[in-house]
């Protein structure tokens, strides 16, 4: 095989990969943030449950709860599995992995807002969301940005876990190549690739901070 | 201690904006505010002093409704905010009444609690047109007014960390007062300034209190007190120990504890 013909096929498993990333963060990041609110609920019930969901996706493999999302439709409702819901069980999987950690960072940086803020925001008038949503989550978001970006470039590589419900992203494409071509050569280039993907979302990154950097507290 | 103090502060021909009636609030156990009872009527500046613990700051924040109050009747006017049920205890009005009473104070606090995301301009602007759906064009100029009052012109589009202590006081005093509130409260608002920030601070009250703004301040500057406020509150021990005219409290104390308050501060 010629290495331009390894590169498009990696190249289109790319295209998945990017895929799988972004639908994740558009799911989880969200999600979390309502994970998180429902973690610190003042409503016990819901606090359990959130701290229960938070609990078992951080404490069981990612690569485990793909699999379960993919065969449940099958153990549950007794359907049979389609090729589509091969990605939406991955889809589904990411964004809750992914929320359940994104929860727990953006917790700890409301814990971090000073009281003030809420008093403050109390007095003038504000109702608790506007106060969640215009001062406390902005002030949040600089707080959290590094732990934050740690995540997301964890899941740039974790999409490769994929692999295992057979969704074509660049890992299994890589896998598939090297079995055909005995070779390490497409795992080689998949690395490089997954890093120039880190470099562009670290730089990504480091822009916002800078954007937020216009004021400290 | 069973001190009920009846207190009525208010000028007789002025409508009150301000009444609490026999308050009292605790912390698990720890009671921290004994039946208090105080009016504020319009144009008036009263000051609150005493040591620290003594119930001052818990007096405010019960007023402003930061605390809820355990017993006791608070309103704002016309509007009755916590009412005492038969059995004591304080009642608070549905959420309609308490926002429309929060639109009729502001709060100055020790440490400005300014939003650090926000610039200058923003911080004061925010609330009137978020919260009071205030025309935007309208609220602007109120707040380069304001910013002008305060000395703080140039300083529109900074943020809070760029500004001293005292700017960003001044700034939190300008933003209570783009509400148009009928009261305005202070707790502490120079205890976390230098002895030259906390005059330009005092001086920006001062001249509220000369355009008769209604204002209620907790304060440790003794001086300050006896100058712009007309009344002055000595608590202690959770209850109002000593109340009168500013100038005769502080140069003829009647009680003994406000006399070695003073003494102790005057050192």
């Amino acid at each position: 095989m010629e290495l331009s013909v390894m590169l498009q096929l990696l190249i289109s498993g790319l295209g998945m990969t990017l895929q799988i990333f972004v639908i994740t963060l558009v799911g989880a990041l969200p999600l979390g943030v309502l994970v998180a609110l429902a973690r610190m609920s003042s409503f016990k019930p819901l606090a359990l449950v959130a701290r229960f969901f938070i609990s078992v996706l951080r404490g069981t493999p990612l690569m485990l709860q793909l699999m379960a999302w993919m065969f449940f439709p099958y153990y549950v409702f007794g359907m049979s599995l389609t090729s589509d819901w091969k990605f939406y069980a991955c889809a589904i999987g990411f964004i809750l992995n992914y929320s359940a950690y994104f929860a727990e960072i953006y917790r700890s940086g409301i814990q971090s807002i000073p009281r003030g803020q809420y008093e403050a925001a109390q007095v003038l008038g504000y109702t608790s969301t506007q106060t969640f949503m215009f001062i406390v989550l902005p002030q949040v978001i600089k707080r959290i940005l590094p732990a934050m970006g740690n995540e997301v470039i964890a899941l740039i590589k974790d999409t490769s876990l994929a692999f295992v419900l057979g969704v074509m992203e660049m890992f299994t494409q890589a896998k598939a190549i090297a079995a055909s071509q005995v070779s390490m050569l497409p795992y080689l280039i998949a690395a490089a690739i997954y890093w120039c993907f880190t470099l562009v979302v670290e730089f990504i990154l480091s822009r916002i901070e800078k954007k937020l950097s216009y004021y400290h507290d | 201690m069973t001190n009920a103090t009846e207190t009525t502060v208010a000028a007789a021909d002025r409508p009150v904006l301000l009444s609490l009636e026999h308050a009292k609030k605790s912390f698990g156990g720890n009671c921290v505010l004994e039946d208090i009872s105080l009016k504020v009527s319009e144009g008036q500046v009263v000051a609150i002093i005493g040591p620290s613990g003594g119930g001052k700051s818990t007096l405010l924040r019960c007023a402003t409704m930061l605390e809820t109050l355990d017993c006791g009747n608070l309103s704002y006017g016309d509007l009755k905010v916590a009412q005492s049920e038969p059995s004591g205890k304080a009642v608070y009005a549905d959420k309609k009444v308490i926002q429309e009473a929060k639109m009729r104070f502001g709060l100055v606090f020790q440490n400005f609690n300014l939003f650090p995301h926000y610039t200058v301009l923003k911080n004061i602007m925010d609330a009137p047109i978020r919260v009071q759906k205030r025309n935007k064009a309208e609220v602007e100029e109120q707040a380069r007014k304001l910013i002008a009052k305060m000395g703080l012109e140039g300083k529109e589009d900074m943020v809070p960390c760029e500004l001293s202590g005292g700017q960003q006081q001044r700034v939190a005093i300008a933003r209570a007062l783009c509400m148009n509130p009928e009261v305005l409260f202070f707790d502490e608002p120079t205890s976390a300034l230098d002895p030259e920030l906390t005059q330009e601070v005092l001086k920006v009250i001062r001249a509220l209190a000369a355009e008769h703004m209604t204002m209620v301040i907790v304060t440790h500057e003794m001086g300050f007190a006896r100058d712009v406020a007309d009344h002055i509150i000595f608590m202690a021990d959770g209850v109002i120990a000593e109340e009168g005219p500013a100038e005769e409290l502080i140069c003829n104390p009647k009680t003994e504890r406000l006399r070695s308050f003073l003494s102790k501060i005057a050192d």
